[in-house]
């Protein structure tokens, strides 16, 4: 499973990427707060060090040392779990994301990925949907309306864009011929980048994630002006920290997997580069996601769902059936 | 009806404002000049001959819809003569925490006792500091916020008869 890396190895590698995808957590909430401010004619955060840099730093003792306060009527071990399973999942799921293509360190090897699983997308997916369970316990359990109706909307949207998430990498997985993330990339690098065939499923998979991720347009489970913060009404501190850093880390960890299944992962121009490249292509995918955020305005729910079902959904499911009709062909 | 054209014509709208100089002021460097007819800060006036204006008839106090004005009165006496009525105000309190400047306090003295000035900037670090007293209100506000010309904003009466 490891391909002859030590565990020790992989331990260490974890805890680096483990926090380097929380540094860039951090500094995506200060990308996004820039960006949207520039979009707005305003300058974003510019009173913490140079260029508001040290926002993101601020923000985190700010919520670190607010008072731990929740409602009465919580369920007090499921309340506090739910942020976790949240946090956890989104975390975990990078294990699987290759960003390099392995180096030869002294005498060990080190692969590009944490864990090289075989059916590394089916993790992800897995992963995904127990993540779900954080924002519907977290609703639930905090025993209060508009957390429920919060945590009920984010269920609805979440499942219904999993299906769409799901089928529109079924092409992908068909060209690639594997269900392994690192085989997926080392095709691509071998034949052509897939955002090119698998045009549609590039575009499906990207609504999917801007639902996943429930970013705007597709935010209804947060829907600031019409409920007051959705699942996480009832939390504060670093709990609701800990919901924001999970949305955050799946929108980079869904960017970094669109950059492996479409884009090639680490593969560029120069080889030695490869996880520069990486980190390049997932900062634009993510800079993209800002600015869709500036740009539409929030979907209504019923339109949200016959977005999901009416075109989403057979958009993808024709687009795995011609793949898989052309891939049978092709051989 | 969808119209992806306009959404996509939203986006280059978007992309564009990046290039675009931030139109936001920033406040604590910048102070925008407040209006002549600012409503902030109270003030409580005297005559040239020190004597105060106030003659603690609670007029304003029964105007204030917020309630924060306490007025006592307390008479004027030959060897104490504060004020030029009658009486005069022996306590005299704004609550700026209720305050919501709206200025009637300022309409019902009839004497022009206590105005409202142009200075905004009366946060403190506890409630209990926003109580003004007397003595806060009279004596002369430290001037903070830069005050617009007038001329600039008074409109003149013939272009007001013809446009109104
Ligand atoms: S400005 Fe209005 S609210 Fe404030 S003290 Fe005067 S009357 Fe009361
Ligand atoms: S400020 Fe004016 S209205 Fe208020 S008590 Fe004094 S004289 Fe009366």
């Amino acid at each position: 499973m490891n391909n002859g890396e030590p565990w020790w190895i992989s331990l260490i590698k974890a805890g680096i990427i483990v926090n380097l995808v929380m540094l860039a957590f951090a500094y995506t909430t200060w990308l996004e707060r820039k960006l949207l401010g520039r979009m707005q004619l305003r300058y974003g955060p510019n009173r913490a060090g140079p260029f508001g840099l040290l926002q993101p730093i601020a923000d985190l003792i700010k919520l670190i040392r607010k008072e731990s306060f929740f409602p009465v009527a919580a369920r007090d071990s499921l309340y506090i779990a739910a942020p976790v399973i949240a946090m956890f999942t989104a975390l975990a799921a990078f294990a699987v994301i290759p960003f390099g293509a392995g180096w030869q360190i002294w005498h060990y090897h080190v692969n590009g990925e944490i864990a090289n699983v075989s059916i590394g997308l089916i993790l992800l997916f897995a992963l995904g949907s127990v993540g779900v369970y954080g924002a519907i316990i977290g609703g639930w359990a905090s025993e209060s309306k508009y957390s429920l109706l919060g945590s009920m909307r984010t269920c609805a949207q979440l499942v219904s864009y999993e299906v769409s998430l799901a089928l529109s990498v079924l092409g992908v997985v068909l060209m690639g011929q594997s269900l392994n993330l690192v085989e997926i990339v080392n095709k691509q690098g071998a034949t052509i980048w897939f955002f090119i065939p698998q045009l549609a499923g590039m575009l499906v998979f990207f609504f999917a994630v801007i639902a996943e991720t429930s970013r705007p347009p597709f935010d209804l489970p947060e829907a600031d002006t019409e409920l007051v913060a959705g699942y996480h009404t009832e939390y504060g501190g670093m709990r609701w920290g800990l919901f924001q850093t999970a949305e955050y880390v799946n929108m980079i960890t869904l960017s970094a997997l669109a950059v492996t299944l479409f884009f090639a992962g680490w593969h560029g121009p120069w080889a030695p580069l490869g996880p520069l490249w990486f980190v390049l292509k997932v900062f634009i995918l993510v800079s993209i996601f800002i600015w869709i955020r500036a740009s539409v305005p929030r979907l209504r729910y019923d339109q949200l769902m016959r977005f999901g079902w009416k075109v989403l959904l057979p958009v993808a499911t024709i687009n795995a059936v011609i793949t898989a009709l052309l891939v049978v062909w092709v051989h | 009806m969808p119209q992806p054209l306009d959404t996509v014509k939203g986006f280059a709208v978007t992309f564009r404002q990046l290039f675009k100089k931030p139109i936001t002021q920033q406040y604590p460097e910048y102070k925008r000049p407040v209006y002549p007819r600012f409503r902030g800060r109270h003030r409580l006036h005297v005559h040239e001959n020190g004597l105060e204006k106030c003659v603690g008839c609670s007029l304003c106090a029964a105007a204030c819809p917020a309630d924060c004005i306490r007025v006592v009165a307390a008479e004027n006496t030959p060897e104490n003569r504060v004020s030029a009525g009658e009486r005069y105000a022996r306590i005299y309190e704004i609550n700026m925490s209720r305050c919501i400047f709206c200025g009637y306090c300022e309409l019902a003295c009839p004497f022009d006792a206590i105005t409202l000035g142009n200075e905004f900037e009366i946060s403190e670090y506890s409630r209990d500091d926003l109580i003004y007293t007397k003595d806060m209100l009279l004596a002369e506000p430290i001037k903070r916020v830069p005050v617009a010309d007038p001329d600039l904003y008074d409109t003149p009466i013939p272009y007001y008869e013809t446009h109104s």
